[in-house]
């Protein structure tokens, strides 16, 4: 099986703050992993690393076969990974000026030089398959949060990429809407899509995660599968960890 | 002997046609001035927020430089100061329009600069994240949302540009004022005269102001 994404001893600092370290981490082919850890903990950074959109100071990271190096080099596959892998936020940042469908056609038409008629065929069979097909003329604005995160999915999937990153895709959401934004989730991780997710949702992670990684203070102090995690934590910051966000 | 003084309305009427002739030659150096404006505003706006120190600093020179001293100064530098330098007059015209030009401009790269930066993070991340390079993500995502907050102090400084033009009666441009100060030195009505002046300025920055208005509505409902 192929390995998606490949990380070695990568570290991250801000400024003298050391966020990322020696981190290492594969994700193969059609893999579910998710990431946890307390706020601050540097699971946010770290998918973000991913993408380009954090850079790091040292260490290795390939996406696909294509290599991001350390700080102050020069990327020369950035935008080919940019293509490859789409990226879904916490607070979705769609764009507030396009409609639903015309925020899904933007990328392919820009980066991938799609025709309009091709572009807006993606959008409405994405939108349907997140369930919004009736939106599509609307601006996000009217979109409830639920919604609007759905949308996000779909703009990423339009780009066809080969890995998915969620950076706590749930969190900006009000309690009854999470449920529609992880049924999404969990339809693609069904279909085989690759995926890394930051969450706090440990349900969603103990069904839908092929490996759970638990990062303390920069560090991934313990990674498993989630039975082994979830149930039979071997680090004493996990457990206490788990103990007090399963407790509620 | 009692003062009285009487508003002439004959007088106020005689010296519309006189007045409206210069009109034409306010709005040629506003609009004239501020589109060339709104040009060196959006180089200089975002030069001055660019990640590098030698393309920031020319911007904020500029934007200081011409923020930091009188329009008056201005053209009148441009209109007497520099004939010296380039051996050949200067139109007052072309001099009125120059100075509307360079002085909006800096105002307007301040309203670039802080209409891009009230724009959030995410929108940009969002864009690269999508495989758009930073060129396509700024047209095409960030800058037409910034656009959209920009237009109601965009508008203000077309107001305030029209309002300028009223100096440039100093280097002899056949605007609004100076239409009024050669007709009052042939019939002495200054009140009226002023009045009516007065009256033109308020017709065109209301007419601005209403357009203005309508622009923002529509823009404002679709975000």
């Amino acid at each position: 099986m192929s390995q998606i994404v490949k990380i070695e001893d990568m570290n991250k600092y801000f400024g003298d703050l050391h966020v990322l370290k020696d981190i290492n981490l594969t994700v193969d082919a059609g893999e579910v992993v998710v990431i946890i850890g307390a706020s601050g903990s540097g699971k946010s950074t770290l998918i973000r690393c991913v993408n380009g959109l954090e850079e790091f100071e040292s260490g290795h990271l390939e996406v696909d076969g294509h290599p991001l190096i350390p700080k102050g080099g020069n990327q020369k596959s950035l935008a080919e990974i940019r293509k490859q892998v789409g990226m879904v936020f916490q607070q979705f940042n769609l764009f507030p000026h396009l409609t639903v469908k015309k925020n899904i056609m933007l990328a392919p038409m820009k980066v991938k030089d799609e025709s309009q008629v091709v572009a807006n065929g993606t959008a409405e069979r994405l939108l349907q398959r997140v369930g919004i097909a009736d939106q599509a003329n609307k601006y996000p604005s009217h979109l409830s949060g639920g919604q609007q995160q759905r949308v996000a999915i779909a703009r990423a999937l339009a780009m066809e990429p080969r890995l998915m990153l969620f950076d706590e895709p749930t969190s900006a959401l009000d309690p009854e809407m999470i449920g529609e934004v992880l049924d999404v989730m969990r339809e693609l991780a069904k279909e085989g899509m690759t995926m890394m997710v930051v969450t706090h949702e440990m349900g969603f992670a103990r069904e839908v995660a092929d490996r759970v990684f638990y990062i303390h203070e920069g560090q991934i102090v313990e990674e498993g599968k989630p039975e082994d995690v979830f149930d039979n934590p071997q680090n004493e910051r996990t457990q206490s960890f788990l103990s007090r966000v399963l407790k509620h | 002997m009692e003062f009285q003084f009487q508003f002439d309305w004959q007088a106020a009427i005689d010296s519309i046609p006189f007045l409206l002739k210069g009109v034409p030659y306010t709005l040629l150096i506003s609009f004239g001035g501020l589109a060339i404006g709104f040009v060196l505003g959006i180089f200089f706006g975002l030069l001055s927020i660019n990640k590098h120190w030698f393309l920031r600093w020319p911007a904020t020179a500029y934007i200081e430089i011409f923020r930091g001293t009188p329009i008056l100064v201005q053209v009148l530098f441009i209109f007497y100061g520099l004939p010296d330098l380039i051996g050949g007059p200067i139109d007052p015209l072309t001099a009125g329009i120059a100075a509307i030009a360079l002085n909006s401009g800096a105002y307007i790269s301040e309203v670039v600069r802080g209409g891009v930066q009230s724009i959030d993070k995410g929108q940009t991340e969002a864009g690269l994240s999508l495989g758009l390079s930073r060129t396509q993500t700024f047209w095409s995502i960030v800058w037409p949302q910034a656009f959209r907050r920009m237009i109601p102090p965009l508008g203000n400084q077309a107001i305030v540009s029209i309002k300028d033009t009223s100096l440039f009666s100093v280097i002899g441009v056949g605007e609004l004022v100076r239409q009024g100060q050669v007709y009052i030195a042939n019939t002495f009505t200054a009140f009226e005269v002023y009045f009516v002046v007065a009256i033109l300025y308020l017709m065109i920055t209301l007419t601005l102001s209403l357009i203005l208005r309508l622009v923002e509505r529509r823009g404002l409902t679709s975000v």
